[in-house]
């Protein structure tokens, strides 16, 4: 017996949240995944909304390109509100 | 990159407090420490269900079991957590399976006793679950960050079945003598096997040297055990029943309890298979893995029937 798709689980805590991964879970299909989602990740009032996306199609970074991906946003203090001098009479900006 | 600098960029990053993730390079005892330990904490959680299943349709009062119920429904969230994040591993989730129905994978020896009477209900939310959330409040900040992801939904859960546990003996025990009687009984059959849960002691344990080295183990088996002494035996007097243990007494020095030797000989021939339920705990599992089988396959049919249904329109 071969193992039902995996699907990646993302809540919805509250209108106004985003959507947040949460975990994992497998299921047949779409419809069995949300309810199954239902059933694990929201037994607690957790959520308002599920999405749930076959783990498959879910195409991530690879963590060894990290020094090219991100370094380059290390050495850019000027896209930080805090890079600025500015007097103190002005309060607020 | 070369295997050895692989190496000490992970060591880096455990010695930093830095999470490991799914995609990152390991060590391949790493992975395979985590696969033990993940799937085993998975299978227990899910053999775990099988002795208060037996309680649900006997609990005393309709609020009991819907306690009881959300309780084992818990557990069952907790098996399903965990294999997901054992699965992040690399391994598949029916092979998981296919090692605890073979007796490759162990499960926590503690659910190989049975559940005689109510009060069990009330010993194993207080004493079992109270030494599971012991061992899991550490494992949190585990290096592997699924696996602390996990204990953590876990932990947030798992204070109600204590706290479940220990009403339900506290009703007992103020109630009619028969009742202080059975919490008592319960308190006796269920002391030693839940000091056990933590593994055998520091000398004679293979594997934690190594994973306090990973930050996958936060506490020695001996250290966890001594808190849980420390934090049930004023419960106990609470209750007002005896822990079955003569040589239990405070040490001043110490600023801990002292208790007695826990019989190992007992707990090895449990892990064996040898304790009073594991046939019939696997047995259960097995057969509700072969019954469900054509309710999987029809599931996938279904699904595979929809979805061509779909490309075809």
């Amino acid at each position: 017996m071969k193992n039902w798709p995996l699907w990646e689980i993302f809540i919805r805590s509250k209108a106004g949240l985003n959507h947040k991964h949460v975990g994992s879970l497998h299921a047949a299909d779409e419809e069995m995944a949300i309810q199954n989602a239902r059933d694990v990740y929201t037994r607690r009032n957790e959520g308002v909304s599920i999405w749930v996306v076959k783990s498959e199609h879910i195409t991530a970074s690879d963590p060894d390109d990290s020094d090219p991906l991100y370094e380059p946003a290390k050495d850019k203090v000027y896209r930080h509100p805090t890079f600025y001098d500015l007097p103190d009479e002005v309060k607020h900006m | 990159m070369d295997i050895k600098s692989l190496e000490d960029r992970f060591n880096e990053k455990i010695d930093e407090d830095v999470r490991i993730e799914p995609k990152d390079w390991m060590p391949d005892n790493y992975r395979k420490t985590l696969i033990r330990q993940i799937s085993q904490h998975a299978h227990s959680e899910i053999v775990g269900m099988l002795p208060e299943a037996n309680w649900i349709s006997r609990a005393p009062t309709l609020r009991r079991k819907a306690a009881a119920l959300a309780k084992v429904q818990d557990e069952a969230g907790h098996g399903l957590y965990l294999y997901s994040a054992c699965e992040t591993l690399g391994v598949e989730r029916d092979q998981l399976l296919q090692d605890l129905h073979s007796g490759k994978a162990k499960y926590s020896s503690i659910f190989n006793y049975p559940t005689l009477t109510w009060a069990d209900m009330g010993a194993i939310g207080w004493l079992v679950d109270g030494a599971a959330i012991m061992n899991q409040v550490p494992l949190c900040r585990a290096s592997y960050g699924p696996y602390a992801r996990a204990m953590v939904r876990v932990c947030k859960e798992e204070s109600f079945h204590q706290r479940q546990g220990f009403e339900i003996m506290l009703t007992l025990c103020k109630g009619s003598e028969e009742q202080k009687k059975m919490a008592q009984d319960a308190l006796n059959r269920w002391w030693w096997p839940s000091l056990m849960m933590f593994g055998p002691t520091d000398e004679a344990s293979t594997h934690t040297e190594q994973s306090m080295r990973w930050g996958i183990k936060r506490f020695t088996n001996d250290e966890l055990r001594q808190k849980f002494v420390d934090a049930t035996k004023p419960q106990a007097d609470l209750l007002g029943i005896t822990i079955p243990d003569k040589d239990l007494k405070w040490n001043e020095e110490r600023g801990h309890y002292d208790f007695g030797e826990i019989n190992w000989e007992e707990f090895f021939n449990v892990i064996k298979g040898n304790g009073p339920c594991n046939k019939q705990r696997v047995d259960a599992r097995k057969s509700a893995y072969d019954n469900g089988a054509w309710v999987r396959e029809a599931a996938a049919a279904h699904a595979e029937k929809k979805s061509k249904k779909q490309a075809a329109a």
